[in-house]
């Protein structure tokens, strides 16, 4: 009978641990209004200061809860499979390679924030304001300086320099099935080239001696010989070039490694925030949406996770303006394009360049 | 008899109930919800599946690569848990300490460490081009087969070490004496008396290996580079790059598929092979290593476990205090310097971000959840053990055992989402709560914890509980006097597994996490995915704490004994 009752004590045990609510430490508050609870779920590059958060908190007696919710793809993919009972109130970081799959299954409330008379059309790609553009980051080629130097060869201006055969061996790209930087450049040769023509550049590639790997991590840190690799040429980010001089080991004043910005070399990734569909908040959601657009939250943007603004009047750290090389025609794709392709541009590379 | 089964009928009510609600129910949803969007009928994806050649291709390769490296594994693990059963050496605490601490490695950092050896600028090519003075890395280890060998045979040979060398050390070596006094050969003795005795669990420790090598992911992205593809990986491809949930539904059903045969074949297996033998005191087993062949065959082993399994790791913690030498790295080599430039800086919150843990609070962090997935995988672990032991042949126990093991054959992706669609209603509405971390972890430990104890949970004479009874010991007596210490050191072990699964857990924790609670693995990510080599430094010197957290773990739980518990 003892045995049994200890078997029986240690289910309802196990039980109760499984189901018990989560225990948070509430700050005891003195003030008399109950803070407004806001819930903004994104992928897991988001940061932001401490002190900037503050400031939203204070003025609209807010509390802020973030939910991370993997990269891109996994956050998108949660938000669309949870969108019956949303995760969150605000959903922030889908980006333009992404952006038709949150539209067609619908998970945003559409809202006009006053805020986006400030920002350029161009980055406005949802025309019914379903998502609001915030930030933006290019994928460009980016060169070891100093082996260009030493070898004395000129750099890479535009794509198709990549196929000149002095280039050859040099260029290392991720894999766009498996990388978000990969797919963008896979997307920039598209672009730039066109449906017909990009498999005859990626062909062109091969020949010239590529090298593919799936991650970006193994790409910058392994390949490119900036950290001592063998390849002078890689997929990165046009931001950076900035960032090795702000997260230099020891201090520097020239970046060691330079983007190529060559028209159409370039892919723009852009990223935008929506209000869920279905949120009790939506008052305060709207806040938090403009609170994003504005210049308070758009210049702690950069050094919080290394994209920028897409409000003019947002102003770039120093070290940005001097060393960030920006394209003036990015290659571009709707996001009609992307999501009716994907599958297929994808498939069509990794028979031409990995078969 | 009736008795008997009803206990383990109430035994198996926990372990099943939470498998239910934590792993069934969501993984049942999500599977219902994917095929459910496939527009031409839930059949339909199957049929492309199975129609596929890129399909089968991958499916081979995944066999393929979990098989050679499930043999690689054993061949390393198996001479090591012999030195580790049958020799006593200075050292040895330390050594069964240092080859744990692969398994706690997350991914990315395992990835880290490898490039931090064999990669272009590791520190073997580097040598070697500075010595023979060659233009190019002459080693292209990265982004090959063996390099998903290696790197599988790196994180899983602890598993061998630990489940089959600790069952052998109780193993009586008499009867090998007798059966060599009666005249057989040392090869004859280890044919038919060691290796029958150690089957079940050699065949429990390599269904461990070969699963998780069957489902690895991150090794076969990372280090496998772009012409590697794992049923896993084309999962994460299809659900989270082209959005095919149909397709990637039924490629994890493959996948359970294909783990559920494994694991009744296995079950079928062992069936037939274990036995209750008596298990000895390894104070008995063990002697000292006399023989010079005895001394060479341990200097072989130890080496080799050493240069496989911890050299990649001390090359990792080797480059997290060496400069990079930014402006010098023309010169041929990286200029090297000692520097702790990225130590100092882990601690200090530049940009003034909400997200900034200090390493301390991220190891506290990554502690609590530990320790709430060791507590959790023993509540349920050890009833479910225990019910198995009691009568493997009875029919419920032959059904449910091979289900134990789905949760490390199941996708971590399928099952994320399964989590956001299935636990999205009160009372269960979990989905941003931090208690999903420890619960994830625990299906995955869940498995271990059962492999580990159920080998010596069965091994118990039936005898002498019943000699307990007899003498009038209430069920719970035997329990406390016959069972809890003969199994002390298995239970040792499945702690152990439980609390270096959680450490090291990344997948599971990047899909559930709350970024006010970073753990130490998703603090490295969160510094690996930077540009700028002082984030890089700083990634590595994180993960060198981790690693060197994680050694003094094991060393801790090594020297942990409770009374009569662990010792007999």
């Amino acid at each position: 009978m003892k045995y049994k009752t200890i078997i029986t004590i240690s289910v309802l045990i196990s039980l109760l641990a499984a189901c018990a609510p989560a225990s948070e430490p509430e700050p005891i508050e003195i003030t008399p209004p109950e803070p407004l609870k806001l819930t903004v779920m994104t992928h897991d590059s988001f940061a932001i200061s401490e002190d900037v958060l503050e400031a939203f908190q204070e003025q609209y007696n807010a509390e802020v809860q973030f939910i991370e919710a993997g990269d891109t793809g996994t956050a998108v993919n949660k938000a669309a499979l949870a969108k019956d009972k949303p995760l969150a109130d605000v959903f922030y970081g889908v980006d333009n390679t992404f952006l038709s799959r949150a539209l067609d299954e619908s998970i945003f409330e559409a809202y006009a924030s006053p805020l986006l008379a400030d920002i350029p059309d161009d980055f406005k790609l949802d025309p019914q304001n379903r998502a609001l553009p915030v930030d933006f980051g290019d994928v460009c080629l980016n060169y070891d300086v100093a082996y260009f130097e030493e070898n004395d060869l000129s750099p890479p201006e535009t794509l198709e320099d990549l196929l000149k055969p002095e280039y050859a061996g040099l260029l290392v790209v991720e894999n766009p099935a498996t990388s978000s930087p990969g797919l963008a450049f896979l997307f920039a040769t598209v672009g730039h080239f066109g449906p017909e023509g990009y498999l005859e550049f990626w062909q062109g590639l091969v020949e010239n001696d590529l090298k593919v790997v799936n991650d970006w991590e193994t790409a910058y840190y392994s390949e490119f010989s900036q950290w001592g690799g063998t390849r002078p040429i890689v997929v990165s980010y046009g931001s950076s070039p900035p960032f090795e001089v702000i997260f230099a080991e020891e201090p520097i004043d020239q970046p060691p490694t330079a983007a190529v910005v060559g028209a159409g070399s370039c892919f723009r990734q852009i990223e935008f925030v929506g209000i869920l569909k279905g949120t009790p908040n939506r008052e305060l959601a709207e806040k938090w949406v403009d609170f994003m657009l504005s210049p308070t939250f758009q210049e702690d943007i950069p050094l919080q996770m290394y994209v920028f603004p897409v409000n003019p009047n947002a102003n770039l750290d120093k070290t940005f303006q001097e060393y960030l090389a920006t394209p003036d025609a990015p290659a571009f794709l709707s996001p009609t394009d992307i999501a009716a392709h994907r599958e297929e541009w994808i498939n069509a590379w990794t028979e031409t360049v990995l078969r | 008899m009736q008795n008997k089964r009803s206990v383990t009928v109430l035994l198996w009510c926990a372990p099943l109930i939470f498998l239910a609600i934590f792993y069934f129910y969501p993984l049942g949803s999500i599977l219902k919800l994917s095929l459910a969007r496939s527009e031409a009928g839930a059949l339909a994806p199957f049929v492309e599946a199975i129609t596929s050649p890129s399909v089968h291709r991958v499916l081979g390769f995944t066999i393929w690569q979990a098989f050679l490296s499930t043999i690689l594994t054993l061949l390393l693990g198996l001479p090591g848990a012999y030195l580790l059963a049958r020799f006593d050496f200075r050292g040895k605490t330390l050594l069964r300490a240092l080859t744990g601490v692969p398994f706690v490695m997350p991914t990315l950092v395992v990835a880290a460490s490898f490039n931090a050896l064999l990669g272009p600028h590791g520190w073997i090519n580097v040598g070697l081009m500075e010595v023979f003075n060659l233009p190019e890395p002459p080693i292209q280890f990265l982004n090959s087969l063996p390099a998903i060998l290696v790197a599988h045979v790196f994180y899983n040979t602890t598993i061998v070490l630990r489940m089959v060398g600790d069952f052998w050390s109780h193993l009586d070596p008499r009867l090998g004496k007798a059966a060599q006094v009666l005249g057989a050969n040392r090869w004859q003795v280890l044919k038919n008396v060691t290796i029958p005795l150690l089957t079940p669990v050699i065949t429990a420790a390599a269904l461990l290996v070969f699963i998780f090598d069957f489902t690895s992911f991150g090794v076969i992205l990372i280090l496998g580079g772009p012409h590697f593809a794992t049923l896993e990986v084309e999962i994460f491809y299809q659900t989270i790059s082209l959005f095919n949930l149909p397709l990637a539904a039924v490629l994890s059903v493959l996948q359970l598929g294909c783990t559920l045969v494994m694991t009744i074949l296995y079950t079928r297996l062992s069936a037939k092979t274990s036995r209750p033998i008596s298990l000895q005191s390894s104070r008995h087993t063990q002697g000292r290593l006399l023989t010079w062949q005895q001394r060479i065959f341990a200097f072989g082993v130890i080496a080799l476990l050493l240069i496989i399994l911890i050299t990649p790791l001390l090359a990792l913690a080797g480059r997290s205090v060496t400069s990079f030498g930014v402006i010098d790295t023309r010169e041929g080599s990286l200029a090297p310097g000692l520097t702790l430039a990225f130590y100092r800086e882990l601690s200090i919150n530049r940009q003034e971000s909400l997200f900034y843990a200090p390493p301390t609070t991220a190891i506290g962090i990554s502690l609590t959840y530990a320790a709430a997935t060791v507590v959790l995988a023993l509540i349920l672990g050890l009833p479910a053990a225990w019910a198995l032991a009691q009568d493997r042949t009875s029919r419920l126990n032959r059904v449910l055992d091979p289900l134990l093991m789905l949760p490390l054959g199941t996708s971590a992706v399928t099952l994320g989402l399964g989590f956001i669609i299935a636990l999205a209603h009160p009372p269960l509405d979990l989905r941003t709560s931090p208690l999903l971390v420890p619960i994830a972890h625990t299906l995955v430990a869940f498995p271990f914890v059962v492999r580990s104890l159920t080998p010596a949970l069965q091994s118990i004479q039936p005898s002498l509980r019943h000699a307990a009874a007899v003498l009038g010991a209430s069920p719970r007596q035997v329990l406390r006097h016959i069972d809890l210490p003969l199994v002390g050191r298995a239970l040792l072990v499945a702690a152990t597994f439980a609390f270096t699964i959680s450490i090291g857990e990344f997948g599971a924790t990047s899909l559930l996490s709350r970024p006010e609670y970073p753990t130490v693995p998703m603090a490295i990510y969160r510094l690996l995915s930077r540009p700028g080599v002082l984030n890089y430094g700083q990634a590595l010197a994180l993960s060198t704490i981790l690693m060197v957290f994680a050694i003094s773990g094991m060393l801790a739980i090594e020297r942990f004994r409770i009374a009569d518990v662990g010792e007999f």
